[in-house]
């Protein structure tokens, strides 16, 4: 069943943690994937843009809120990637202090992890405490290790999660909404526009809103932000072939 | 050295000579002749023998399943198996000759032949055929495979890897004792042991269904949300080897392609190494994996198998089907060839002026738990024969409407390791039932539910 306003706060099935050592998954607490246009929040479903505005605001009003790109917007697998990636990168521009945190890939890191610095689907609560993540967005991860991810993250910490996913959803997620295309992540920054300008929260004028982790800072001259359109995601190396649209990840 | 007047005669690989006549034969490597793919000679030309499967056309699963126009044949279940596969689009098949699964995939092999399956070959056994189409699968192709009884339990372990490594696969169990003595007849008793793998389990009455429910399972499968491996299990013999009208599409259309690359995974890079046939990651004791990453992993296989459910409602109208349920004195609730036998007793007792309904339950993962608890809310007598001695149907079903139900459940009447299943003993079950007359198929302590004596149980279970 759609509703048309956030769940009151006694009835949210999905909530920021610790849930628990052992909490069931979203699946078995009877929470379902909704329909196109449809978005999840808090275990129940709700019209996306409503959805989008409360990731919106747990994103420009929790501490350390945190971007989390996966591989399919990490890497320039084809042109629709690089558009996906500037558009998240559109999204971070209007989140100030905003961090982003890679996840590139999926391997346990052996022998030693640095779990501030990069997140992994096996102990993603690691990053989560470490830097102290109270909502965050997972972006372009395949939904297998999304969901280990969010499970994880809800049974040990206390931060909001949200998932903005090419295809399905995410239960798992406190907030969720999908089919998620370079188009549609454009209107999820223009949401993020209008709450922020809604809420009265201003932007540091040198546009320099996103803050660098300690490695990222180290390797930046020891600068502490960066404008996120600084970085332009670029055309593969020379003899790098960029394969087809439709052939490789989404 | 060769004399120059003489010409070199060529000869095959066992030394004979090869005259002009016989052409150079191709072998496969392990030397037999490969005659599968050879060019047919027709009139002193050649057709192709792939030709008819290149005019093949894609169509959506929506036309396929629901508009495409369709014509009755009578056939076996093999071949009913081996249409499913023609029009699936499938990439890869493999399998281990087994009885009664072997027809099925010689069948698969003259696909192959034809070029409606593009590659295919005999494992060296069940072990080493589930692991190929654990690989295929991981690579992203569309895999299909067929095995029975013994096979299925020898292949069991990486079978049982399969949805965790999230890899959408169709395999068809033939159902057959594994148990000893050894028997090849019919016997179901492996289903049993598929239902905890996290894979999705359908269980074929017939060779209509074990037409559709293959063809759908490739749909229902590889939808990104769901990644899962799809059982259909049917009774061997009775399905496998009778003949039965089934409605088919016409040869000349077939699914889309799997796209793995909307998958919930990544498929396997064999182009970058080092290609890891493991799926990240594999989970030892360390200090680098978080202590529940194996539990959360196996939710979330679990929860692809709940979210599989409304495919299943989508594409194959819903886990069950209930015939006559509502107001019904009792209801038989059965799965795979014993809903046929059950079908016949509903109209026996019907003669005998009593009211049954039958359920028959299509999908045993996921199983229908919210769909029986409302159908069976007000049923007092539920009869549930099966073709095996654990009961494995009838433990699921009293699991799933205890406390939502007060029906007296005899899980029975039970037959296995090859024996028919005579209507007229579930028609017994169901008139003992709702008289109180003692049964003599079923004992008391497969009984559950309300209206057990708890005496009887006990003096049953000091005599056993």
């Amino acid at each position: 069943m759609v509703t048309q306003s956030l769940p009151a706060e006694k009835d949210r099935i999905i909530v920021p943690g610790p849930a628990g050592f052992m909490p069931p998954s979203a699946a078995q607490l009877g929470v379902s994937l909704p329909p196109a246009g449809i978005g999840i929040t808090y275990g129940h479903h709700l019209p996306e843009d409503l959805a989008i505005e409360e990731i919106a605001r747990q994103m420009l009003t929790k501490p350390n809120a945190t971007i989390f790109p996966g591989p399919m917007v990490l890497w320039a697998w084809n042109d629709h990637a690089v558009e996906k990636a500037q558009a998240v990168l559109e999204i971070a521009a209007q989140i100030p202090n905003v961090l982003i945190i890679p996840m590139p890939d999926y391997r346990p890191k052996y022998p030693k992890v640095d779990p501030e610095e990069v997140i992994n689907p096996n102990h993603p609560n690691l990053t989560i405490w470490g830097n102290k993540i109270e909502a965050c967005i997972f972006v372009g991860v395949h939904c297998h290790y999304a969901n280990l991810t969010l499970k994880m993250i809800r049974a040990g910490t206390n931060c909001c999660t949200a998932a903005l996913c090419a295809e399905q959803g995410h239960e798992d997620a406190m907030l969720s909404v999908h089919d998620m295309d370079a188009a549609k992540l454009r209107k999820v920054a223009k949401i993020f526009k209008r709450v922020r300008e809604e809420m009265g929260i201003a932007l540091p004028a040198d546009g320099r809103n996103v803050r660098y982790t300690g490695l990222q800072s180290r390797v930046n001259g020891n600068e502490t932000h960066t404008n996120p359109f600084s970085f332009k995601p670029g055309p593969p190396p020379a003899g790098v072939q960029m394969v087809p649209e439709g052939q490789m990840p989404h | 050295m060769s004399n120059p007047l003489e010409p070199d005669v060529k000869t095959n690989p066992q030394g004979d000579p090869i005259s002009t006549l016989e052409p150079e034969q191709k072998t496969n490597p392990q030397g037999d002749p490969i005659t599968s793919a050879a060019p047919i000679k027709v009139g002193g030309g050649s057709k192709d023998p792939h030709e008819a499967a290149k005019k093949q056309r894609v169509v959506t699963p929506e036309y396929m399943f629901f508009e495409a126009p369709r014509k009755r044949e009578f056939i076996t279940g093999s071949e009913a198996a081996k249409e499913a596969v023609r029009r699936s689009n499938v990439d890869f098949s493999v399998a281990y000759p087994i009885t009664p699964q072997s027809e099925t995939m010689q069948l698969i092999g003259v696909l192959y032949g034809e070029g409606y399956v593009k590659e295919y070959y005999r494992g060296e056994e069940e072990y080493g055929v589930m692991s190929a189409i654990a690989g295929g699968s991981r690579a992203g192709v569309r895999c299909f495979t067929a095995t029975a009884g013994p096979g299925t339990l020898r292949g069991l372990e990486p079978i049982a890897s399969w949805p965790g490594h999230r890899l959408p696969a169709v395999a068809m169990f033939t159902c057959r004792v594994v148990n000893a003595p050894l028997a090849i007849q019919p016997d179901n008793i492996e289903v049993s042991y598929l239902l905890n793998c996290g894979m999705i389990v359908f269980h074929a009455e017939n060779q209509q269904d074990l037409f559709d429910f293959i063809m759908k399972g490739f749909i229902i499968g590889e939808q990104n949300d769901v990644t899962l491996p799809v059982g259909v299990a049917c009774d061997g013999f009775f399905v496998t080897h009778a003949r039965n009208y089934v409605d088919m599409q016409e040869k000349g259309i077939k699914l889309p392609p799997r796209q793995a690359w909307k998958g919930a995974v990544p498929v396997l890079d064999a182009e970058n190494p080092p290609a890891r046939l493991s799926r990240d990651a594999p989970v030892q004791k360390s200090n680098f994996m978080a202590y529940n990453i194996h539990a959360v992993w196996q939710q979330e296989v679990w929860a692809a198998v709940e979210r599989s459910r409304r495919y299943i409602d989508k594409y194959m109208g819903g886990m069950l089907t209930a015939e006559n349920v509502e107001g019904a004195e009792a209801v038989i609730v059965a799965s795979g060839s014993a809903c046929a036998q059950s079908r016949e007793a509903v109209r026996l007792c019907k003669e005998q002026g009593l009211n049954v309904g039958l359920i028959k339950i299509r999908s045993l993962r996921p199983f229908p738990t919210a769909e029986l608890r409302k159908l069976l809310t007000k049923t007092k007598l539920v009869v549930i024969p099966e073709f095996n001695y654990v009961a494995w149907l009838a433990k699921d079903v009293a699991a799933a409407v205890y406390g939502y139900s007060n029906a007296k459940i005899i899980a029975g009447p039970h037959v296995y390791g090859g024996m028919s299943m005579p209507v007229e003993m579930i028609v017994d079950e169901v008139v003992g039932g709702l008289t109180g007359k003692k049964s003599i198929a079923v004992p008391d302590s497969a009984i559950m539910g309300r209206d057990v004596n708890q005496a009887d149980v006990a003096h049953f279970m000091q005599n056993i």
